[in-house]
């Protein structure tokens, strides 16, 4: 009962905010022109209904997949990247500690700057985007295995290795699961970032992507284009989100739930 | 019944030849952990160092069970983590077994007072994973879990995680994963400290049907004097820290087998207790003095 409630509140609050727009973008005030002009603001009937042709043509459906597929790179090299970095410097703490300033300069670093560079390195095709995506997601999942493995349970520690357990066992058995979890407790963010790369890369420069068909709408001010990709991105990114989620409660179905 | 009690405040060198009383009456085997002189000190930098336990003399013979009692802050786990190889002594001599303890002491099972196990293991495969450093095949590793889980009770909670158990029921699983490897000896940090008091009868009498299966050594660390003479066939007491020392042995004479709840009752326990409490006091409210009541 509660929950219905909930869900038709929200559903509320769309329908407000779309009339409001549907409503100012006719009716006007004073003279011809509407209060929100459709050729800067469109009309929520214009973006849906090209949301829907969209949807049912084969074009869009190529831009979804590049973004996709860059998005899914840049995540796994990025994640891959980030925990090996993550066990070396957990594991040498003279590694870490000669090249910590560089981490935090390199992260300190606006990612978006590199953009430009990475067109230049690897051309206008996919891999610009992954390695975009890979700056962002790698330091997202570097800091937190390095903190996972940091910061394992002294106690758990020390009771493995009374079980006579090696390094190799207590690699496998107590660090890894660890720096898992702390890794797996950043999925959203570092999910979210790989798409941010993805997209902030195609729409700075790329032939395909739904970056690239927000920023070719926009270059031939098509306002209706650029809602209606903002749309389709927004959900792609609700959908991968609903993925990571049904991810995240089967790989830690070990942690007590948080209320 | 004659009390077969230490002087009061016994020497060093008393301790050592009762000690060396009970090791002959071994039969000449070695004890499972002998200390020699073990101190513990940590240096506190400007030359200046604080010794935590005083030169210890102690022996636990292969099948006794040995409780070790003392206020708080007295060095109990100090001196339980020597045995189990995690703390080198700053002096003195460790041996398990006649032979110089190198590193951790691999004969030992170390039930922990916090949680040791791992959060994202159930709890089968908490046990399981106790045998993979002997090279068991898992199969036969959760084979062998599976009965042990059932040997404390628990037959029924081998796929719950950790967080979906009691405290008890942690500590079975724990008991579990430590028994598992059939260790030579036994080392528990108070290891029912958390638990309410009708836990911690049941857990005892489970852990003494346990050992009765088998008779290991055991040193059992607890602050609750009841605890200790219910369970030990020798009661030791420490001093007040710092620079804790063995101030008392105790027999425990009591038959066994023994259900914790009833052998409270028993004439021969009020005594004991009643000495023992006598000695531990004044330790106790020393001990109190010295960390402020915490």
């Amino acid at each position: 009962m509660r929950r219905a409630m909930l869900i038709l509140a929200q559903l509320c609050v769309g329908l407000c905010g779309l009339l409001v727009w549907h409503v100012c973008s006719h009716v006007s005030l004073s003279g011809a022109k509407p209060l929100l002009d459709p050729f800067f603001f469109s009309t929520p009937a214009a973006v849906l209904a090209r949301t829907a042709s969209d949807l049912m043509g084969t074009e869009i459906w190529q831009h979804i997949g590049v973004t996709l597929v860059e998005t899914v790179l840049a995540f796994a090299i990025g994640a891959g990247g980030g925990i090996l970095f993550g066990f070396a410097f957990a594991r040498r703490p003279w590694l870490s500690a000669v090249f910590d300033p560089y981490i935090q300069i390199a992260n300190a670093l606006p990612r978006v700057v590199l953009a430009p560079i990475f067109a230049l390195w690897f051309g206008l095709g996919i891999w610009s985007k992954v390695a975009l995506g890979f700056t962002l997601v790698f330091f997202v999942v570097f800091f937190n295995v390095y903190q996972g493995l940091r910061e394992v349970s002294p106690t758990v520690l020390a009771n493995a290795r009374m079980l006579g357990m090696n390094e190799r066992q207590l690699l496998r058995h107590v660090y890894w699961p660890s720096a898992l979890t702390w890794m797996f407790s950043s999925l959203h963010t570092s999910v979210g970032f790989a798409l941010v790369g993805a997209v902030v890369g195609e729409y700075l420069g790329s032939a395909a992507g739904l970056g690239y068909k927000i920023h070719e709408a926009e270059s031939v001010f098509d306002v209706t284009g650029v809602f209606s990709g903002m749309l389709v991105l927004a959900i792609f990114v609700v959908l991968i989100d609903l993925a990571v989620t049904a991810l995240e409660k089967r790989l830690l179905v070990w942690q007590p739930q948080r209320s | 019944m004659i009390a077969d009690k230490e002087p009061l405040e016994p020497t060093v060198a008393d301790l050592q030849s009762a000690d060396l009383r009970r090791v002959q009456g071994f039969g000449g085997t070695p004890p499972a952990l002998r200390l020699r002189g073990v101190e513990v000190a940590f240096s506190l930098g400007a030359g200046h160092r604080f010794v935590a336990v005083a030169p210890t003399d102690l022996a636990v013979g292969e099948a006794e069970f040995v409780a070790i009692v003392g206020p708080t802050g007295s060095g109990k786990s100090t001196l339980l983590n020597v045995a189990a190889g995690l703390l080198k002594p700053s002096a003195g001599a460790v041996e398990a077994f006649g032979l110089p303890l190198k590193g951790l002491n691999a004969g030992a099972g170390y039930l922990l007072q916090q949680d040791g196990l791992m959060p994202w293991k159930t709890a089968i495969d908490n046990v399981a994973v106790a045998l993979e450093p002997s090279r068991v095949p898992r199969a036969e590793a959760r084979e062998r879990a599976q009965r042990w889980l059932a040997r404390v009770g628990l037959a029924a909670f081998a796929e719950r995680y950790p967080h979906m158990l009691s405290g008890g029921q942690r500590k079975r699983v724990a008991l579990a994963q430590i028994l598992i490897r059939d260790p030579k000896i036994l080392l528990m940090d108070e290891p029912f400290g958390p638990l309410d008091a009708q836990t911690r009868q049941i857990m005892g009498n489970l852990l003494l049907e346990l050992w009765a299966l088998d008779r290991k050594a055991v040193v059992f660390v607890t602050h609750d004097l009841e605890e200790a003479i219910a369970l030990a066939d020798r009661v030791i007491i420490l001093s007040a820290g710092p620079a804790a020392r063995i101030i008392g042995t105790w027999r425990i004479d009591l038959a066994r087998p023994r259900d914790i709840a009833e052998v409270r009752n028993e004439p021969r326990f009020r005594d004991l207790h009643r000495e023992i409490w006598l000695m531990l006091k004044d330790e106790v409210l020393k001990g109190y003095a010295q960390t402020g009541g915490t």
